[in-house]
């Protein structure tokens, strides 16, 4: 979780950055797990899914920053799901609209976005906490690092599993689909790889943590 | 937020202010999903409309124009798109207005769930000519090659569905076979490692094709003769007088 100092400092890189690597949701967190998992099969895929789930944790982390002086505490939970679902809502309309192809694809999983322990977890441990410029930043990053997480796994699993990146081939016709990459055990392996992967980067920078910023690029 | 040193539940507002609090979120969600609803109304009919209509085309090869029917045993109606979740049976047409197939769904249970059809069906060959997946959660790489693999979409080339002489159902039974060993018109050459969806998408094709094809063939002719499809229908037009006093009350 975000330590509670940052909040008085301003809404600078250091938050943005944490979402992204060393907060990251996925890897380090270990939330929103389910999406991950269940719509990572192609690239494509998981980047939709990740910027959906980036645009509703945006909108409901505003309101939510915005109105944190109006909610009384008691029902503040109810609130932020009925202004999660609200965005979720709307953004499962906007991708219908957008292409059915996609919507199809995604199925309930976009509908399961007002679930995803990522976003509730951000509005109550942060949005209610803070003024909107760190909320946003703050947000902004958790969304990259979720989208980034996703599609790093969706990448993965495609190449492996269909032998494509975005639907362009990359080995010829010859390739046999590694099928297993695309079934949902595919997720799990791939994840757990990525999970050691950021488990064994993080523990070999640990020493040189405070100086070094290091490249996160994957 | 955290203020307060008094435990939680004696610094409980008001219920009034909760439930003002509440109610206004919930108006406020309310409102944007309804503009959102109303804004996405129309694309969303569209992008199905046009779905469907890359699948219709899909399954009848040379067809570019669609009309939409409702057939039923009491008898075929025509739809317009406003209707388009109830038609059954689309009619495709080619660009001088005749009829070259009709697409018509079919479902059965797969392997992993049901797994929805579009078929072609050409009346004047007698045979299933397109064959598309509308809605399948087969296994990737084994059950969802019935989407793409080519010899077995090969089999959706010319499919004998031919009617018994009464006319009233399929004068061999759809069947799928073994990879390699379709020798009849009406067998369905299957896949290795797909073999439940393959039998699936036979049965799917087999049950519709018996049930739909002899109610068709009673209404062939007013297909053949679309209203509004082509100002010139040449060809057709001395069927239709023909056909008109068979049935009076056709729009």
């Amino acid at each position: 979780m975000v330590a509670p100092q940052k909040q008085f400092e301003s809404p600078g890189f250091d938050t943005l950055k944490e979402g992204i690597w060393k907060d990251n949701p996925v890897f380090i967190m270990l939330l929103g797990l389910c999406p991950a998992l269940a719509v990572s099969n192609t690239a494509l895929n998981s980047l939709a899914m990740g910027l959906a789930s980036t645009v509703v944790l945006l909108g409901s982390s505003l309101l939510i920053s915005m109105m944190r002086n109006v909610i009384p505490k008691q029902v503040r939970i109810a609130s932020y799901i009925i202004i999660i679902a609200t965005f979720v809502t709307a953004v499962d309309y906007t991708i219908h609209a957008l292409s059915l192809e996609l919507y199809n694809a995604l199925g309930a999983f976009i509908q399961l976005i007002v679930v995803n322990c990522m976003i509730l977890g951000r509005c109550e441990a942060y949005a209610s906490k803070n003024k909107v410029s760190t909320t946003m930043v703050n947000a902004t990053g958790m969304g990259a690092g979720f989208t980034l997480a996703l599609f790093m796994i969706g990448s993965i699993r495609e190449i492996l599993g269909f032998g494509t990146f975005f639907d362009i081939p990359l080995f010829g016709p010859d390739f046999q689909n590694w099928a297993i990459f695309i079934l949902p055990p595919g997720g799990f392996i791939v994840l757990s790889l990525l999970l050691a992967l950021f488990a064994f980067v993080e523990k070999r920078r640990a020493p040189a943590k405070t100086e070094k910023e290091g490249g996160h690029g994957s | 937020m955290s203020g307060e040193n008094i435990p939680e539940t004696p610094s409980l507002p008001s219920s009034g202010r909760l439930i003002l609090t509440l109610a206004t979120i919930a108006m406020m969600s309310g409102f944007v999903v309804v503009f959102v609803y109303q804004v996405t109304l129309e694309p969303i009919a569209r992008n199905h409309r046009m779905a469907l209509e890359k699948a219709v085309f899909t399954v009848i090869p040379g067809a570019d124009t669609r009309v939409n029917y409702l057939l039923e045993s009491e008898g075929l109606k025509r739809l317009d798109d406003e209707d388009i979740d109830r038609a059954n049976l689309f009619a495709g047409y080619d660009a001088e207005g005749s009829l070259i197939g009709v697409a018509m769904q079919a479902s059965a249970r797969g392997y992993a769930d049901v797994i929805r059809v579009l078929y072609g069906y050409s009346p004047e060959r007698e045979c299933i000519i397109g064959f598309t997946v509308l809605q399948s959660s087969e296994t990737p790489g084994l059950g969802d090659k019935i989407e793409t693999d080519p010899d077995f979409l090969a089999n959706f080339e010319c499919l004998d569905v031919s009617l018994n002489q009464e006319q009233t159902g399929l004068d061999n039974e759809i069947r799928a076979v073994r990879q390699g060993t379709k020798t009849e018109p009406w067998q369905i050459d299957g896949i290795t490692g797909a073999t439940i969806s393959v039998e699936a998408v036979a049965r799917a094709l087999r049950e519709s094709a018996d049930r739909m094809l002899p109610i068709l063939a009673g209404h062939l002719y007013e297909l053949t003769e679309p209203d509004d499809i082509s100002p010139d229908r040449g060809p057709y037009l001395s069927d239709s007088k023909v056909d008109a006093g068979f049935n009076p009350d056709k729009e």
